[in-house]
């Protein structure tokens, strides 16, 4: 950043320092005209330096719906079963998929729903309907786990500069009715973050950003419509973050290369990585996608070749991780995909879209560790005990970071939405 | 009825006599609203009866440099320039704005309207991401381009995009290209088996509304799809096949797009069947049969003549266009995806979605629209012109208490009262931005559209499924705002080099104040207000005698500015 702020900072200043050094910078620029400093008038309250507890989440995301009968919930023997051994894993009688031999390692720290069963077998629908716990509904936009954990948990870290709700490697769902102030803040899995450095100094950035402010005010005060009220708190965000010390955080690279390398060096496992970098930081929720799921050919091959062994080194990786740094306890790890894939094997040798009986996997946080919770029939095709929906699995995880199931939320049209659709809480998750 | 709703009603005609801009009872004016333009009166007359029903007021008319801007933006893809703004704005012509419409769509600016529809029309034939190696924008863009320049009947458009053949590349050296196979070349495979699963899918969304890609697996669980309806479309895509090519004089892969003999999975060519899999297993056949029950023949069999002169045969995706061309959901299809392009919100929501689970909240507008079009021969650019010289076009974007109420972003049903803020796409955006600072590069052609799809990838978001399925980052989010704060496109337009936009402003002989004037008009088709004025004054100010510095940090703030960025 060329703020002349960041490289060369005398060691033991604290991160915040250098946004005090900005804001004087603005203080100057206000004798300019007006005393409009701020976009909404709420960006620059002083950061309390005082770090408290925080919990945080991350949702490891298998864009495509990935195929559980083959990962978590085997059935060997049956006709339906693929070619895949299980294993024994570090759980007392919980086994999976021979070719997650790492994650077997960690199984004590992780629990394994097996019985999910859902509607919603098509992609986009099945996306929306994971991450939000409803279904599209043409009139109202929903928010998605990370917003709403963002939402309830940004109060925790009023020193987070950076933006609370985080996506690596995708883009996650918006934040519907909550507002582009919970947007997903996207990058790719090197931490880059395109268009960061600021062409001008920081009086002179302030300056414009005070011209900026007063062409921002008359619009709105114009009243046209929520937009353009929600652009100036972007704006707001984003000047937060060009002069953060925070966006190190994304700096996968700063870590030593034996922690690199136990992640794996794949786009995935610098996503892992970067998701305990920023747990550290305080950033309230963190989505790292890894796509490629949507095997309706071929399956086998791509699993065992390609698919798990990254997502095997990296998973395992960063529950072992924040595991040994005190971090899992505070932490809830979701993996999950839109829906899991037909026990059938099809013609091509791959598996179609199955929402009616699959597995995810949590951990961490409130959760009770190293269990099985429900199981599927003999041939994986349906749930054989009690099923759980979507917004049962996000009342869980909700409930495993602390955040009252009790909460509603007034949706844009004024009609009170319960957080997690009124889902119920999966009990056999907590002890 | 209600009774308030009632009263309103009758406030409203009172005053409607009197207020500028609200003419229904001042027959000279009444003229002019719909310029003799009968489908224009139409809207009007729904629109107003819409209002009335809810009990809704609407807004005043936009402003003439607001409504400028719009039709700009939403026609040539561009905010105007300040010579074309000036221009509209000093016209005293009662009809000045049929006059710009129709300027805007003809042959002055026939290039750039091309430009604007070809760019909204890749994104909703192939999507935004770039990486399905299937799919050769340029030659799709080739194709677009043609169209949008000569009118094309949007009818005849759909059936060259649905029944097209040939090379899908323009490459030099590589013979038989047709761009139209573009919509289809990426869409006949997935994984590896070609089954023609998107080209259904995508056909029946774009072309008649209908979502049909759940029915692929099941029946639809809340509307009347049915799994079977699914594969009996899907039949007619299976005599096509997208041939992997590869040579010509530069050694390029390309596509090829054929008819073929279709054999049937059962064998029997003469009944060319295939099968489809049951929730539960079953194996179940599919023959060609459209959405509306018509049955076209079984064979497999492309046209042809038996040496006794008998023809047999068929082709199936000609009979699927020639159906499409008749079914009433066809017009109805585009009319709605173009009153939600110009108005911000369609009949219904989404509006590629028509099914009988989703009505209308116009149903009688959507029909008339749907009905004219037809009787005018699918003339896409009389259909544009209807909406954007209608009254609820022309309304402010500014809400009053009698209309707040009507906001579709609340899930309410839009009643049009006012005129809906959007923000710009990332097209229209990079347009503006070279229009607004005066760049003189030539803006059609392929090594343009390619830069621009250069600068376009950096927003997309693909979600690593078959279906192609992207999304954007270009939607107010922080990496939109970092990309007009430090990016290397505002950074251009903001430069200060000799000759540039701000240099030329600089060191023109205008005032001061007339220079930051300018800067208004380009960016916001405004000038500015006193208190603007001020603070840009102050920074003048602040740059000790560098104006073109000054002028520079003043631009980059309208620029930045929710007023440039939103379509208003």
């Amino acid at each position: 950043m060329n703020l002349g702020l960041g490289p060369g900072r005398v060691p033991g200043i604290p991160a915040w320092m250098s946004r005090r050094h900005f804001l004087s910078h603005l203080a100057g620029a206000a004798a300019l005209a007006a005393p409009a400093t701020t976009f909404t008038n709420s960006i620059f309250a002083s950061a309390p330096d005082l770090r408290k507890r925080h919990k945080s989440a991350i949702l490891l995301w298998m864009g495509g719906g990935p195929s559980t009968i083959d990962l978590w919930d085997l059935k060997p023997g049956a006709p339906t079963g693929g070619p895949f051994k299980q294993i024994s894993t570090s759980a007392d009688g919980v086994a999976i998929c021979e070719h997650l031999p790492l994650m077997a390692q960690q199984m004590h720290h992780m629990a394994i729903v097996r019985s999910m069963s859902t509607r919603e077998a098509d992609h986009m629908r099945g996306r929306y309907y994971m991450h939000t716990g409803y279904v599209p509904n043409p009139n109202v936009t929903h928010p998605s786990y990370g917003a709403v954990i963002a939402h309830e948990l940004a109060e925790q870290v009023p020193y987070l500069e950076v933006p609370p709700f985080v996506s690596v490697g995708g883009g996650s769902e918006g934040p519907g009715f909550l507002g582009m102030t919970w947007a997903p803040f996207a990058v790719d899995s090197n931490g880059n973050v395109r268009n960061l450095e600021m062409g001008v100094d920081p009086v002179r950035l302030a300056q414009r950003l005070e011209m900026l402010a007063t062409v921002e005010q008359r619009f709105i005060g114009e009243r046209r419509g929520g937009s353009s009220e929600d652009h100036s708190k972007v704006l707001d965000k984003t000047v937060r973050l060009m002069t953060s010390d925070q966006m190190k955080s994304f700096k996968v690279q700063d870590e030593p290369a034996e922690v690199r390398e136990r992640y794996g060096n794949t786009g995935f496992g610098r996503g892992c990585l970067m998701a305990r970098r920023l747990v550290e930081l305080g950033v309230p929720f963190i989505e790292v996608d890894l796509g490629g799921w949507d095997n309706h050919a071929n399956i086998f091959p791509t699993l065992a070749d390609q698919k798990l062994p990254e997502m095997d080194k990296a998973m395992s990786a960063l529950v072992a991780d924040l595991a040994d740094r005190g971090l899992l306890d505070d932490t809830v790890v979701i993996w999950m995909g839109e829906f899991g894939r037909t026990p059938n094997i099809n013609g091509g040798a791959g598996r179609d879209h199955w929402a009616r009986g699959w597995s995810v996997v949590v951990g961490g946080g409130g959760f009770k560790r190293g269990i099985v919770v429900g199981e599927t029939s003999a041939d994986g095709k349906e749930v054989a005990t009690e099923p759980y929906t979507s917004q049962d699995l996000m009342a869980s995880v909700l409930k495993a970071l602390g955040i009252s199931l009790e909460t509603t939320f007034t949706a844009k049209n004024g009609r009170p939405m319960k957080i997690a659709n009124s889902g119920k809480v999966i009990k056999e998750l907590f002890a | 009825m209600s009774r308030s709703g009632w009263l309103r009603m009758v406030v409203w005609l009172a005053l409607a006599g009197l207020g500028p801009g609200l003419s229904a009872a001042n027959p000279g004016a009444d003229r002019y609203e719909h310029y003799g333009i009968p489908q224009v009166r139409l809207i009007n007359d729904r629109i107003v009866a819409g209002w009335q029903d809810a009990g809704l007021e609407p807004s005043a008319a936009a402003t003439d440099g607001e409504w400028c801007r719009r039709v700009f933006l939403d026609l040539v893809g561009r905010v105007p320039t300040v010579t074309e703004l000036q221009a509209f704005l000093v016209d005293s012509s009662p009809t000045k704005k049929a006059d710009l419409v129709g300027r805007l769509l003809g042959d002055e600016f026939e290039d750039e309207y091309a430009r604007n529809f070809t760019d909204v029309w890749t994104t909703i034939l192939v999507g935004r991401d770039a990486t399905n190696e299937n799919v050769n924008r340029p030659g799709l863009r080739q194709y677009l381009r043609r169209c949008f320049s000569n009118n094309i009947p949007y009818d005849r458009f759909m059936e060259e995009l649905v029944t097209a053949t040939g090379v899908n590349t323009n490459r030099r050296g590589v013979e038989g290209f047709n761009g139209a196979t573009n919509f289809l070349s990426g869409k006949m495979e997935e994984m590896g088996v070609a089954n023609g699963v998107q080209a259904t899918a995508k056909t029946a969304q774009i072309f008649l509304g209908l979502q049909v890609q759940c029915t692929q697996c099941h029946n639809h669980p809340f509307n009347k799809g049915k799994q079977n309806q699914f594969w009996e479309f899907n039949a007619f895509f299976r005599q096509t096949a997208a041939l992997r090519r590869r040579g010509g004089t530069e050694d390029v892969q390309w596509i090829e797009l054929v008819d073929q003999d279709f054999p049937g999975e059962g064998g029997n060519p003469e009944e060319a069947e295939l099968y489809y899999e049951l929730r539960n297993g079953l194996m179940k056949v599919a023959y060609p049969v459209f959405i509306d029950g018509t049955a076209i023949s079984p064979s497999g069999y492309l046209p042809g003549t038996m040496e006794d002169g008998t023809p047999y045969g068929t082709n199936r995706r000609q009979e699927l266009a020639k159906l499409i061309k008749t079914n009433p959901l066809f017009p109805f299809a585009i009319v709605n995806r173009m009153w939600g392009y110009f108005l911000g919100y369609g009949f219904t929501r989404p509006a590629d979605d028509l099914g009988d689970h989703n009505p209308p909240s116009h149903p009688e507008l959507l029909e008339g629209l749907a009905g004219a079009f037809r009787e005018q021969s699918f003339d896409l650019r009389e259909l544009a012109r209807w909406i954007v010289l209608s009254r609820p076009y022309a309304l402010s974007s500014r809400t009053t208490p009698g209309n707040r109420i009507d906001d579709p972003s609340l899930g309410e049903r839009p009643k049009f009262t006012h005129f809906y803020l959007r923000q710009m796409s990332a097209e229209q955006l990079y347009e503006s931005l070279l229009t607004a600072t005066e760049a003189d590069e030539i803006r059609v052609g392929e090594d343009a559209a390619k830069r621009k799809d250069r600068w376009l990838s950096q927003f997309v978001i693909a979600f690593g499924t078959d279906e192609g399925d992207d999304a954007t980052t270009f939607n107010g989010s922080i990496p939109q705002v970092l990309m007009m704060f430090n990016g290397d496109l505002v950074k251009e337009a903001t430069s200060t080099g000799k000759g540039g936009f701000l240099d030329r402003v600089a060191t023109s002989g205008l005032s001061p104040t007339q220079k930051i004037e300018t800067l208004y008009l380009a960016a916001l088709a405004r000038k500015p207000s006193a208190k603007e004025l001020k603070t840009a004054n102050a920074l003048l100010g602040a740059r000790k005698g560098d104006v073109v510095g000054a002028l520079q940090d003043v631009w980059w703030a309208v620029l930045n500015s929710n007023e440039f960025i939103i379509n208003h």
